[in-house]
């Protein structure tokens, strides 16, 4: 029976890994200080094999890193070979073009060790709340402008941690303490992984990772590939243009779907911004790979077989290959909206296969004030971002979701705790009507939220928002969303993108983007239009608009209703 | 006098009654669903018969039920309006803006229990410190009353931003509701969850709301039922959090109730650990669709202030409702003895979440199911004996198990039947041992050096591999295994748990303002627990939820007893700075620290547990039987022996492998195991040495 049971164990170790990533996760979300990193879970963990293969990587919050930590963990093993490392070191960088594309991703790499021997790597990311230079917005001219850059080094040698390294860490950022208790919690993250892992192995009785490793990859290539042949062969294109900051941003995507992998290439997009919306390559590969495989083989665990059959290029210097010095802080801009681009191809291979455009990019509200910040200040100081969303693409089968994260996973903010914790007052935040492009299967609705100042004071935006200019387009006949609006309640609009202040008195207005309609708005059922008027997320003028005059509705007691 | 424990399960009605000697008698009834009380009469007369006690010999009914947890599931409660305050319509479908699975872009969000014709915005505003920024628009109420009338809405939820800051636009729209609408039911989002976080509060309180016409008929339904057959002692109602509270709370908080089954079993395995004096406990209960898994410190089961009902995609997090209450923290896996096995689609063994239930139920039933289950597996591995199942009430086909396995799984691997029972039974034990180790880091604990109360239908039987799998020293299975929240219901104790968000940061600790907030808790849990404790002595327990400033999530941090001054603050300082080191191994010097709400508990404890002997002289039984049956872990098949734990004494002491068979479970002892009975008559299994690796 070994030679069964054997195989057994194959995959009840397969599982184990999955858990053990899980549990790193957990412990870093738990320990971490970064708030997006608490609530939101914008960090991952992984376990690699000594050839730098990844086996696991942890399910979190945000799919930027999905395979930017896969590549990171390479570029750690080409500077320092595994029988160079020895027990108790751990690696770090910060490098957006190594590690998962902007400086305030940092990469941690940790050596496994079973009895002496090094059997694997554990690695982590999180992402720290301040990293100095600019501070988190797209207004750097270049990477330096952008904060401290730690290249690939040691952080922890034989158990010992660089107090050199820590100072600095210390002194190059506005949250000191809060990013020392993350560089520790990371380091938490990367022992409790090792445990695990060696505690496996002794389990199991496994001396290598080897073949366990080849077993994994080998399966889940072969089922992703599985799936990949599954679709029409050829090529599909797709054009998606987006607001940008210093010019509108085109996005090209050529698609090549074969027997042995599924390539991606945006050969003819718009060329790298000033600003810092580009995006380094790694970043723009993992949201582009989560994309399609949300929509190919969303079940198959990420690893390096499941990554392997996606391949994405960009032509050096696009904006989704921005190389260094490039500003790169906000890369999630374009990042997020990749998979919008894609998913046109995929529509195009198999028609009714993705939804409608969605608003793609978070509308995350940087919002400052007092000292610090704006002059004239005897007023609170405070920095607080608060996480929104506009609604997602309607889908072949049903409506778009309403406001709500997507590709991103994070989560929105409250009201109250808002309030709790800066001198604002929130004095709306509620769906935003008709704001869901319509069809057969409306889009999502976006939001409307408004705030002033609770003092009377000035106050800032940091605008890093998209789709503005440029809605979500409908699909397949269904129309497109409405677009975003940052305006003062007063009426002056301003601009998606940059910082600007909000003066005493005026009071921010924000309506977030609404998804794009699928499908023909004849074809909707008049019982989900009926809804909507009911519910007043379609107000009667939208509906005769988009749905044209229907046929009275019968009321539950029968009788017929009369038009709202 | 006896006291009568009732727990309502989806499947069945477990009733246990324990008597003034400690003598506990059972009895196990189907549930039904139409008329819960039907089926716990049934049950509580057979119960009381074989006990030989008459209606009059009960001093009091515990009782706990899945009745509001099903009704939010199956969306069968109240039509329910919400009033909020304007420009916030959406709170609870807004929820937290994100999709509960990264990678389902089909996936449906559960709908607001409240839809949006039905909430009501209303002009007004309170700040964050419970200043008014707008008043109260009170014309604008009373037509909300006709519109309620009019729409048919039994039961409405009011929900004002910051109201747990300031309740009184909330108190006077309750008012002038109920001048309009008399028979409303009216929950205060103030009064069911005074804490910050609008989505949390509105939702515990729409919850609340829509549970509470159901469960105040249902309620009154069994309480006549009860002293129509002549049971004339009080009914209390076991809640999430473990403790019991008097009828008047449960019908003001019905939501309270719900999950109480399941904190049932955490506080029998409290109660077994307290007399065992096990400072560390995993707790482990493995029924037919799911297995619950609480860490239990100093006899103390974990808690925590939400849970998540009705979850769209089972056992997912975030597919659910949150609802701020106090509840037992535990974690539910999609893991019982009717999970069904399959291959996925990349060849691997696969078991749960989706569940064969009772109906058709497992292959070998014979009632129709074709899944292969855990149960199946179990049966092929021969850990049950196919002749005597469930009290001896069912026979078991053990052909059509080894057909279900085979077909479904072991014939794809190219395994045979043993072995692919073998893969089953490993798959599901790595599923929950992984949910355990996930949970505990979660909860910054350590699951090495506890004990393992393992208990539910199929717990026993899966108790000794997880344990492996956890490096878990000791596993103990208490009395009464099968019907265990019951029994656990008659440990509980008379409680209450008030809390309140009140911010402050550490720096500008206010302790007149902190005296003020936990007199009010005091007050309001005291009246509580007299209901139902009218003279017992009464034990308080304070606490804060603290955080460093800006941080996601607090940490409860004990407060002491009396007067606090402002020498309280070195000292949450202190408590704070320990517990976050102990949680996540060191803390961060410097940070500010703020506090977000505070807690209390009160509670009467129940006169302490019936003294027992102790030990046993150490014997050997002799084996009832012998029965093949393989080891999971190293694949060998051995004819182990059959012991029967009703025909062993306290001292009895047996080694794995064997089998160990009582009326509702089997316990399966492997072979790095040895076991004895205890003085209280658990089966008490120690780990030997490294042979358990």
């Amino acid at each position: 029976m070994s030679d069964a049971l054997d195989r057994i164990h194959r995959q009840v170790m397969w599982e184990r890994l999955i858990a053990v990533v899980e549990e790193q996760a957990q412990t870093l979300m738990r320990a971490a200080m970064s708030p997006i990193v608490r609530e939101s879970g914008d960090l991952s963990a992984g376990v690699f094999d000594l050839r730098g293969r990844m086996m696991a990587q942890a399910v979190t919050g945000t799919p930027g890193h999905i395979n930017t930590m896969a590549a990171s963990v390479r570029h750690f093993l080409d500077r320092f070979p595994a029988g160079t490392m020895a027990p108790g070191d751990i690696y770090l960088t910060n490098d957006p073009w190594l590690g998962s594309g902007h400086l305030n991703d940092f990469v941690l790499v940790k050596p496994c060790f079973l009895d002496g021997v090094p059997v694997g790597l554990n690695a982590c990311t999180s992402h720290l709340a301040d990293v100095g230079g600019r501070g988190f917005g797209p207004d750097a001219a270049d990477i330096h402008e952008e904060g401290l850059y730690i290249p690939p080094i040691a952080l922890v040698d034989r158990g010992a941690i660089d107090e050199t390294l820590m100072t600095l860490l210390r002194a190059n950022g506005r949250t000191p303490a809060q990013n020392e208790g993350d560089v520790y919690a990371l380091i938490a993250c990367c022992e409790v992984g090792e445990e695990r892992l060696a505690e496996m192995m002794r389990e199991f009785r496994l001396e290598s990772l080897e073949g366990l490793a080849t077993y994994i990859v080998d399966t889940s290539r072969d089922a992703t590939l599985a799936r990949i042949r599954d679709w029409p062969r050829g090529v599909w294109r797709n054009e998606m243009t987006i607001d940008g900051y210093d010019f509108e941003i085109r996005i090209a995507a050529t698609m090549t779907i074969d027997d042995d992998r599924l390539a991606i290439d945006y050969a003819g997009s718009s060329g790298r911004s000033r600003y810092g919306i580009n995006c380094p390559p790694a970043y723009a590969q993992a949201y582009t790979v989560f994309g399609v495989k949300c929509v190919v083989a969303p079940d198959i665990p990420n690893n390096a077989g499941a990554l392997e059959p996606f391949v994405v290029t960009a032509p050096e210097g696009a904006i989704m290959n921005a190389r260094k010095p490039a500003p790169v802080a906000m890369r999630h801009i374009v990042g997020q909206l990749l998979p919008d681009a894609v998913f046109g191809c995929l529509h195009r291979a198999r028609p009714g296969s993705v939804p409608a455009e969605g608003t793609g990019v978070l509308w995350d509200l940087s919002l400052r004030g007092g000292f610090g910040h704006l002059q004239g200040g005897d007023r609170t100081p405070f920095a607080v971002e608060l996480v929104h969303n506009g609604g997602a693409g309607g889908r072949p089968a049903s409506d778009g979701l309403d406001a709500t994260a997507y590709p991103s996973g994070v989560m929105g903010s409250q009201v109250e705790m808002t309030e709790s914790t800066a001198p604002l007052i929130v004095w709306r935040r509620e769906l935003r009507p008709d704001s869901g492009g319509a069809g057969r299967h409306r889009g999502g609705h976006g939001q409307i939220i408004e705030i002033s100042s609770s003092e009377g004071a000035p106050f800032q935006l940091a605008a890093a928002l998209d789709r503005i200019a440029f809605p979500a387009r409908g699909r397949a006949g269904g129309r497109d969303g409405a677009p975003g609006v940052a305006r003062l309640s007063g009426g002056k609009p301003m601009n998606g993108k940059g910082e600007q202040d909000i003066p005493p008195g005026d009071r921010l207005w924000i309506e977030t983007p609404g998804g794009g309609g699928y499908g023909d708005p004849a074809e909707r059922d008049p019982a989900a239009i009926e809804a909507d008027l009911r519910g007043g997320l379609v107000t009667a003028d939208a509906a005769a608009r988009d749905y044209g005059p229907r046929p009275e509705a019968p009321r539950p007691d029968g009788r017929a209703s009369p038009r709202r | 006098m006896a006291r009568l424990a009732v727990d309502i399960g989806g499947t069945f009605t477990d009733i246990a009654l324990e008597l003034d000697d400690g003598r506990l008698e059972t009895s196990k009834v189907p549930t039904t669903p139409r008329a819960p009380e039907r089926g716990v009469m049934r049950g509580v007369a057979l119960a009381l018969r074989r006990a030989g006690v008459g209606p009059a010999g009960v001093s009091s009914v515990i009782h706990g039920t899945t009745l509001a947890t099903n009704a939010l599931i199956e969306r069968k409660g109240a039509v329910t309006a919400l009033v909020c305050t304007e420009g916030f319509r959406d709170t609870l479908r807004l929820a937290y803006e994100n999709r509960y699975d990264q990678y389902d872009i089909w996936l449906d969000k559960p709908e607001p229990l409240v839809p949006r014709r039905l909430t009501f915005p209303v002009a007004e505003r309170v700040d964050a410190a419970g200043g008014v920024l707008r008043p109260l628009d009170e014309d604008a109420v009373a037509p909300v009353a006709v519109a309620l009338r009019s729409e048919g809405v039994e039961a409405v939820a009011v929900g004002l931003l910051h109201a747990y800051a300031n309740p009184d636009h909330e108190r006077r729209v309750r008012d002038l509701l109920l001048a309009e609408a008399p028979d409303l039911h009216v929950t205060l989002s103030s009064e069911v969850c005074p804490e910050v976080r609008e989505y949390e509060r509105l939702t515990t309180a729409a919850c609340n709301a829509y549970v509470q016409p159901l469960m105040a008929r249902y309620l009154a339904a069994l309480d006549g039922e009860l002293q129509a057959a002549g049971i004339g002692g009080p009914m209390l109602l076991m809640t999430s959090a473990g403790g019991v509270c008097s009828l008047e709370t449960a019908l003001r908080f019905p939501v309270r109730l719900v999950e109480s089954g399941p904190s049932g079993g955490a506080i029998l395995a409290a109660s077994v650990a307290a007399e065992r004096g096990e400072a560390r406990v995993l707790s482990y209960d493995m029924g037919g669709t799911t297995a619950k898994i609480c860490l239990i410190d100093d006899a103390e089961p974990q808690t925590a202030r939400s849970f998540e009902i009705a979850r769209a995609a089972r056992f997912v997090k975030g597919s659910g409702l949150p609802v701020r209450i106090p509840v037992i923290e535990m974690i539910e896996i999609g893991a019982g003895g009717g999970s069904i096995a399959r291959l996925d689609r990349l060849g691997r063994v696969a078991v749960g979440p989706d569940s064969a239930g009772a109906e058709p139920g497992p292959a070998c039933y014979g009632r129709g199911g074709a899944d292969p289950t855990v149960t199946d597996a179990d049966l092929v591995l021969g850990r049950l004996d196919a002749d005597d199942f469930a009290d001896g009430r069912m026979t078991l086909d053990v052909d059509a198990a080894r057909a279900a396995v085979a077909r479904e799984v072991a014939d794809g691997l190219g395994l045979d039947v043993v072995e692919g029972a073998a893969g089953i039974s490993e798959m599901i034990d790595e599923t929950m041992a992984n949910a355990a180790r996930v949970h505990a880091v979660e909860r910054g604990k350590d699951l090495r050096a506890r004990a393992m109360i393992a208990f539910g239908g199929a717990g026993p039987l899966h108790a000794c591999r997880m344990a492996e799998k956890l490096r878990i020293p000791r596993v103990v299975i208490p009395n009464s295994p099968g019907v265990g929240s019951a029994v656990g219901f008659l440990r509980a104790a008379i409680a209450y748990e008030a809390v309140r968000s009140r911010y402050m940061t550490l720096a500008s600790f206010d302790a007149e303002a902190a005296n003020a907030v936990f007199a009010r808790l005091a007050a309001e849990a005291r009246a509580v627990v007299r209901q139902g404790a009218p003279s017992a002595p009464l034990d308080e327990r304070r606490s804060c939820f603290m955080r460093y400033r800006g941080q996601g999530h607090e940490i409860e941090v004990p407060v002491g007893g009396g007067a606090l001054d402002r020498g309280e603050r070195d000292r949450l300082r202190a408590a704070y700075d320990d517990e976050y080191a102990r949680l996540f191994s060191r803390g961060v010097p410097g940070m500010d620290i703020e506090i977000l709400g505070w807690k209390l508990v009160v509670a009467a404890r129940p006169s302490g547990p019936n003294g027992r002997p102790g030990g046993g002289d150490g014997h050997d039984p002799a084996p009832a039987a012998r029965r093949d049956a393989v080891d999971p872990r190293t694949g060998a098949v051995a004819a182990v022996p059959v012991y029967r734990r009703a025909a062993m004494a306290a001292g009895a002491r047996f080694a794995g492998p064997c089998v160990v068979t009582e009326g509702q479970t089997t316990t399966v002892v492997t072979e790095g195991f040895a076991g004895r009975i205890d003085g209280f008559g658990h089966i008490v299994l120690e780990r030997r040495g490294e042979a358990a690796r």
